[in-house]
């Protein structure tokens, strides 16, 4: 196995929650991340998967230190990055990036695309043959040269996730987080953008977390697989052994619960999970 | 005997003058669930809406007829509609916590719609809500009757939806993408509960959702829909045995299955979509002449 990119260990992570914040004073913490251990190989996809409240978009801002830990250590190709300031960030910034899920708020409504993709060029001294380097993002997510004019109201959910895309790719980053980039997305569009993804990260070597809920489009793209519940690794495995031989309960009732496109008159009555 | 819903040649058009549906016909036979599949844009909510009659003012219905058990909608006043849809059908909505009033107890919002629109008197809405709550398995209704909408999951909220919608005995019910929010593990529990519903009661279900694997489990007939068009219409068994029309045919291939992960996943090629734009250039040529 490659050496890893990302090396976690002991993770944990406690927010205030905000339901239990009395009128005058501090909300108590709430642990959302309870001691996670687990390696992301440098080149590799990996897919955490979970239900809402499983912690699994809490570990991706995380691991690109958009909340600190309160426990364990991140190491960041060796380097202990979980407690570092945000000067100490700032150069590592170029190498994390991220794709969100909702591409509408994610890009700034005033700003072109071209603004939009030369924005982190520019801030990560990448400011010279600017031109050059927004037109090669664009081409990258097969996206016409004349998109650079436009505003993002005027593309499709589908354009929109690829300039998210691109933005994300322009720095040559050396990891990219992908929170639930495809499921405000329809099916044929869902299957071109995760196409694309799946080229770029081939052809950039690039080490990526793929967050989703869904299961089903994680097998296609990952390499490995996290399954997440209640702030906790259920189980971690290669995606073919996790798919053909799911060890864990939940797994297999994650599995059991996804309806395939394919009739099966006893699928509604086989047990649901509790 | 007649279907419990008729729809036939129903076009709507904005105030540009842009179809957004396209001479829809489509049926519900008593006691069947239709579901009607399609990507965003393709017109299935809005079908849902113009049954219920609630369409946005802005879309105006232009052509066609519309049946609720035989009794066109289209030959009552705006009352007598109103009287028909309220008795007759049921919504099942999307996002359980904008359809319910996050100011008034779960109690008194089921029973309201009981006694305010068909009349019942208190004492049996009461009864009724009850025995519903307990159809869809909700264990201690009352501490649920009692809570605010924020303070259940979205699953029991959907469970409460379920109940509300069942509660008045509707011949029809309008489900629209009601499991599209909801985790993968409690879709499948309130899936089988609206069918289990279904089934009890003999209510027909119009089933909008996005999802070819919903289609596959939950309903008899189905509708594809691209663009306010009806493309393809089949049993539900039909449908995924031998799918007819392009565009169905790519829908299917785009649809993530994880037991077959190259089979799927393909994105839809340039000519099936240029295919369905002549096909509904066509269409809206022929349908143009003779409504001006």
């Amino acid at each position: 196995m490659a050496e890893p990119l990302f090396s976690v260990r002991g993770l944990k992570v406690a927010l205030p929650d905000m339901t239990r914040k009395p009128l005058v004073g501090r909300a108590p913490l709430a642990e959302i991340l309870k001691g996670l251990d687990f390696d992301l190989p440098k080149g590799s996809v990996t897919g955490i998967v979970g239900e809402s409240g499983s912690g699994k978009s809490t570990l991706g801002r995380a691991l690109v230190r958009l909340i600190e830990p309160s426990a364990g250590a991140i190491h960041f190709e060796g380097r202990d990055i979980s407690h570092i300031s945000e000067s100490e960030l700032r150069p590592l910034r170029r190498d994390l990036q991220m794709i969100f899920q909702d591409p509408m708020s994610s890009l700034n409504p005033r700003h072109t695309i071209f603004n939009i993709i030369a924005a982190p060029l520019r801030q990560n001294g990448l400011g010279d043959r600017l031109k050059e380097r927004v037109a090669e993002a664009l081409q990258r997510v097969g996206l016409p040269q004349n998109f650079a004019r436009r505003y993002r109201h005027e593309l499709s959910g589908g354009q929109r996730q690829r300039v998210g895309i691109a933005r994300a790719l322009a720095l040559s980053p050396k990891f990219v987080l992908a929170d639930e980039i495809v499921s405000g997305l329809d099916v044929s569009t869902q299957a071109q953008i995760l196409t694309l993804l799946e080229k770029l990260a081939a052809e950039m070597g690039l080490t990526v977390a793929f967050i989703s809920h869904d299961l089903s489009v994680i097998r296609r793209l990952c390499q490995q697989v996290i399954v997440m519940r209640e702030g906790r690794i259920v189980e971690a495995s290669a995606t073919d052994a996790l798919f053909e031989n799911p060890k864990e309960t939940y797994t297999r009732d994650l599995l059991a619960a996804i309806p395939l496109p394919e009739i099966d008159a006893d699928w509604l009555q086989s047990k649901a999970p509790a | 005997m007649s279907a419990c819903l008729d729809i036939r040649r129903l076009s709507a058009v904005l105030p540009n003058g842009q179809r957004v549906l396209r001479s829809v016909s489509l049926s519900v036979q008593p006691g069947e669930v239709r579901a009607l599949v399609g990507e965003s844009g393709a017109g299935k909510t809005m079908i849902g809406k113009a049954v219920l009659g609630v369409l946005p003012k802005s879309v105006r219905i232009v052509e066609g007829e519309m049946l609720i058990e035989g009794e066109d909608l289209g030959r009552l006043d705006a009352k007598a509609r109103r009287t028909l849809i309220g008795a007759r059908t049921a919504l099942i909505p999307q996002d359980p916590l904008t359809a319910l009033n996050p100011s008034r107890r779960i109690g008194s919002q089921m029973t309201d719609r009981l006694v305010r629109i068909l009349g019942w008197s208190g004492e049996k809405a009461d009864k009724r809500i009850r025995q519903l709550l307990d159809e869809v398995q909700i264990r201690d209704p009352e501490r649920v009757l009692k809570c605010y909408p924020h303070e259940l999951s979205g699953g029991m909220r959907q469970r409460v939806l379920i109940a509300a919608a069942f509660a008045a005995e509707p011949r029809l019910i309008v489900a629209d993408e009601p499991t599209t929010a909801l985790d993968v593990t409690v879709q499948k529990q309130i899936l089988r509960l609206i069918a289990q519903l279904q089934r009890d009661h003999g209510t027909a279900i119009l089933f909008v959702t996005h999802d070819l694997g919903v289609v596959a489990k939950i309903s008899q007939k189905v509708s594809v829909l691209y663009a306010g068009k009806v493309v393809e219409e089949a049993d539900t068994a039909q449908l995924f045995a031998a799918p007819q029309h392009p565009y169905t045919r790519a829908l299917m291939a785009a649809t993530p299955r994880y037991t077959d992960p190259y089979a799927s996943l393909k994105p839809v090629d340039e000519s099936v979509l240029a295919g369905l734009a002549a096909e509904i250039a066509t269409a809206d040529k022929a349908w143009r002449p003779s409504h001006g």
